[in-house]
C-alpha cells in the first residue's frame, strides 16, 4: 500500500509542480503567451456568444409560446414559389373575408377562430391634436380572445359590434397621453382619417412580441373586422386559429388546409397560395434552423481553433527551442522522457485551457452586449454550462493534440546535446 | 574487488560516428574509483575527459565495455532506468551552473526530488539542509540573477547534494568564477570530501586539480597517467584542505 500511495503522492506532486512552472513560463512570457492565445480566445468567445445569442432567442419564443399556447395557429397568405400563381401579383394572392365562411363547420378540429384586416397607417387626431402614420387593423373579438389581449378600462370588442359594423375602437394608453383626451377616454370619439370612432376600451400594453412585430413600440388601435371595409375595401386579411388542445394541431392544420384550399379554388396538385402555421410548427422550424447555425458557428471555431492551435505548436517549438539547455538539466538530474513530455504537454494544456477560459470571458463580455442591443429580441441571452464544458473539452483537446509534436521533440532530446546548447 | 569500490569501467570505449569517418572518443579505458575518493581528470580537449565524465554521470553510453557503478552493469540498462541512478546516484555539477531562472534557490535545489518518488514529505527540509550544507541558508528565497557566481555555484552544488549521491560529478566547477570564489568553492569541495563525499571532477587548471587526492590524465581517449597528489603538493607547498 505503501509504494502505490508514495508513486500517487509523486504523481500529484509532479503534475502541480508542472501547473505552476507551466504558469510561471506563460507568466514570464505574457505579450507572447497572450498573442499565442487570441486564437483560441476569439475562437471560443465567438462561439459561445453565438450559442448565448441562439439560446436566448430559443428561451424567449418558448416563453411567448408557452404563453400563447402552443394550439395557436396563424394565417397568412403567400405567394408559391412554383405553380401556375408563382408570378400572380398580390392582390391575387390577398384573402378575401369569404374565404373563412363556415369555418368551423369544416374544420372541427378548430376551437374557434378570427380574422384580422390590417388596414395601413392613419392619421388619428382629437380636436387640435392629431397623431400621423398610426397603423390601424381590424379585428375579430376571438383574435384579441386567443392572443389573451386585455384592457385596463373598458371592454374588448364585442360580437354586437361586429355585427352592427359599430364604429367603436381599442386604443393605446400612448394614444391617449399623445392626443390629450381625457383619463377615463371611454366613451370620447377620436377621428381615424375622416371617420369617426368612439373609445370602448384602452389596451393593456403587451410584452413585445417576435410574432407580431415590436408592438410594444408600434401605438396600436384596434376597431371591429366588419367595419374596417369602410377605411380601406381591400385590407390585407389574415386569421388566427386555436386547436382544441396541443394535441389536436396537426389535424387542425390539415383541415384548415384542405378547407381554404377549397374556398380560395386552388386546383389539386397546385402549391398552397397561404401558409397555415401552428406555433408548435414554428418552433421546429426555429429549432432547425438554430441547429444549422450552430453547426456553421462550431465549424467556423473549428477553424479558428485549427489556426489557434497552429500558433500553439509553433510557440510552445520556440519554447523547447529556447529551454534546450533546462531539458538538459532536467534530464541530467533524473527526469525521464515521460516527465519531460508531461512537462511541454501540460504547458501547451494550461495555455490552452487559460485561453478557453479568457475565451468564454469575452463570450460572456459579447453576450452581455447583444443581449443590451435594442430591439434585437435577445435580452434573455445566456451561455448554456454544455458551451462552456465544450470549450473547455475543445481547448483542452487544441493543448493536447498541437502541444504533442514539441513535446515529444523536448522528451526525444539527447541530455548531452542539450547541455550543450548555447 | 574490495566492496569499497563505487566505479568500476573495464575496457570501454566511445565510438562517435561523424559521416563515414569514426571518432574513438576514449579507447579502452580501464578505471577503478573507491568510496570516499577524490579524483580530478585533466587533459587537454579532445582529450576525452568530457566524454568519460558523461559516461561516468550515465548521460552516455559505452559503445562497448562494461561499466559497473555501485555494482550494478549499467550497461544493460535502459534510459528510464538511467535517468533514475542519474537522480539517485549521481549529482552534477556544471561550469555555467545550470539553474533554472524562474525559481528561486530553494526550488532550483529541491529540483531532483520532483523526479524521485522519494522524500516527498520532507521536500523542503532536504533542500534547506542542503543549502545550510553549503552556507546558503540566507539565500534561500533568492533567484539566480540576485545570487553572484560563487553563490550560484553553490546552489548547483546543493542541488547535486540533495538525493545524497554516490558519486558527486563537477564538469569545470570553477570555469566560470573569479581565482578567489574559485578558491571558497574548492575549498568547499574540500569540505564535503572530508564528510565522506566521492568527489571526481573534470579540469585543465592545475591549481583546482591540487586539490583532489588523485589525478588521472588523459589524451587521445587513453588514460595516460593516474597518480596520488602527494607528490604534486610536495611541489606546491600547501596541504590543499583548510
Amino acid at each position: 500500500m505503501r509504494p502505490l500511495l508514495n508513486g500517487i503522492l509523486a504523481l500529484i506532486q509532479f503534475l502541480y509542480q508542472s501547473v505552476n512552472l507551466a504558469i510561471g513560463q506563460i507568466w514570464a512570457n505574457k505579450t507572447r503567451s497572450f498573442l499565442t492565445m487570441l486564437g483560441i480566445i476569439i475562437g471560443v468567445g465567438s462561439v459561445t456568444a453565438v450559442i448565448a445569442a441562439l439560446s436566448g432567442l430559443q428561451a424567449k419564443i418558448l416563453t411567448q409560446v408557452q404563453s400563447l399556447g402552443t394550439n395557436t395557429i396563424f394565417i397568412w397568405p403567400n405567394r408559391p414559389t412554383t405553380g401556375p400563381k408563382a408570378n400572380a401579383p398580390w392582390w391575387e394572392i390577398r384573402f378575401k373575408p369569404e374565404h373563412f365562411d363556415n369555418l368551423l363547420t369544416y374544420c372541427p378540429s378548430v376551437a374557434r377562430f378570427g380574422r384580422t384586416a390590417g388596414l395601413g397607417r392613419y392619421t388619428i387626431s382629437f380636436r387640435d391634436k392629431s397623431v400621423e402614420q398610426v397603423e390601424v387593423s381590424g379585428t375579430e373579438p376571438a383574435v384579441l380572445q386567443i392572443q389573451h389581449r386585455t384592457v385596463s378600462i373598458g371592454r374588448l370588442i364585442s360580437q354586437m359590434d361586429e355585427l352592427q359594423a359599430r364604429q367603436v375602437c381599442l386604443i393605446d394608453p400612448r394614444l391617449r397621453d399623445k392626443l390629450l383626451l381625457d383619463k377615463e377616454c371611454i366613451g370620447q370619439a377620436i377621428l381615424i382619417g375622416h371617420h369617426p370612432f368612439i373609445i370602448v376600451g384602452l389596451l393593456e400594453p403587451r410584452p413585445s412580441s417576435i410574432f407580431g412585430g415590436q408592438e410594444s413600440e408600434n401605438l396600436e388601435v384596434f376597431i371591429p373586422f366588419q367595419t374596417s371595409f369602410r377605411l380601406n375595401r381591400d385590407p390585407w386579411i389574415m386569421a388566427m386559429a386555436e386547436s382544441r388542445s396541443a394535441g389536436q394541431s396537426e389535424e387542425a392544420l390539415a383541415e384548415l388546409r384542405s378547407f381554404l384550399r377549397r374556398t380560395r379554388q386552388v386546383a389539386p396538385g397546385e402549391p398552397d397560395t397561404f401558409n397555415v402555421q401552428s406555433l408548435e410548427n414554428e418552433l421546429r422550424t426555429f429549432n432547425k434552423i438554430a441547429l444549422v447555425v450552430t453547426a456553421v458557428a462550431g465549424g467556423i471555431v473549428g477553424v479558428s481553433l485549427l489556426v489557434g492551435g497552429v500558433g500553439i505548436m509553433n510557440i510552445m517549438l520556440v519554447s523547447v527551442s529556447e529551454r534546450t539547455r533546462e531539458i538538459g538539466l532536467r534530464k541530467a538530474v533524473g527526469a525521464r522522457r515521460v516527465a519531460i513530455l508531461a512537462q511541454f504537454l501540460i504547458e501547451a494544456l494550461v495555455l490552452c485551457l487559460m485561453g478557453g477560459l479568457l475565451g468564454v470571458g469575452l463570450g460572456q463580455l459579447l453576450t452581455w452586449g447583444i443581449a443590451n442591443i435594442p430591439k434585437a429580441e435577445l435580452d434573455m441571452a445566456y451561455i448554456p454550462w454544455q458551451a462552456i464544458v465544450l470549450a473547455f473539452l475543445f481547448s483542452g483537446a487544441v493543448g493536447i493534440f498541437f502541444g504533442m509534436f514539441p513535446a515529444i521533440k523536448a522528451a526525444r532530446l539527447d541530455p548531452i546535446e542539450a547541455l550543450r546548447h548555447e | 574487488m574490495s566492496s569499497d569500490v563505487i566505479i568500476r569501467l573495464e575496457a570501454v570505449t566511445r565510438v562517435y560516428k561523424v559521416g563515414v569517418e569514426s571518432i574513438r572518443a576514449l579507447d579502452g579505458v580501464d578505471l577503478q574509483v573507491r568510496q570516499n575518493e577524490y579524483v580530478a581528470i585533466m587533459g587537454q580537449s579532445g582529450s576525452g575527459k568530457s566524454t568519460l565524465m558523461n559516461i561516468l554521470g550515465c548521460l552516455d553510453r559505452a559503445t562497448s565495455g562494461r561499466y559497473l557503478l555501485c555494482g550494478q552493469d549499467t550497461t544493460k540498462m535502459s534510459d528510464t532506468q538511467l535517468a533514475r541512478i542519474r537522480n539517485k546516484q549521481i549529482g552534477f555539477v556544471f561550469q555555467s551552473f545550470e539553474l533554472l531562472g524562474q525559481l528561486n534557490a530553494l526550488r532550483n535545489v529541491e529540483l531532483p526530488l520532483i523526479y524521485s518518488s522519494n522524500g516527498w514529505f520532507s521536500r523542503k527540509e532536504l533542500a534547506m539542509e542542503a543549502l545550510a550544507r553549503v552556507g546558503l541558508a540566507d539565500r534561500v528565497k533568492h533567484k539566480p540573477n540576485q545570487l553572484s557566481g560563487g553563490e550560484k555555484q553553490r546552489v548547483a552544488i546543493a542541488r547535486a547534494l540533495i538525493n545524497k549521491p554516490s558519486i558527486l560529478l563537477a564538469d569545470e566547477p570553477t570555469g566560470n568564477l573569479d581565482t578567489h570564489t574559485s578558491e571558497e568553492i574548492m575549498a568547499l569541495f574540500d569540505r564535503l570530501h572530508q564528510e565522506g563525499q566521492t568527489i571526481i571532477m573534470v579540469t585543465h587548471e592545475m591549481d583546482i586539480a591540487r586539490h583532489a587526492k588523485r589525478i588521472i590524465r588523459m589524451r587521445d581517449g587513453r588514460i595516460v597517467s593516474d597518480s596520488s597528489t602527494q607528490h604534486d603538493l610536495s611541489l606546491h607547498g600547501s596541504d590543499g584542505g583548510q
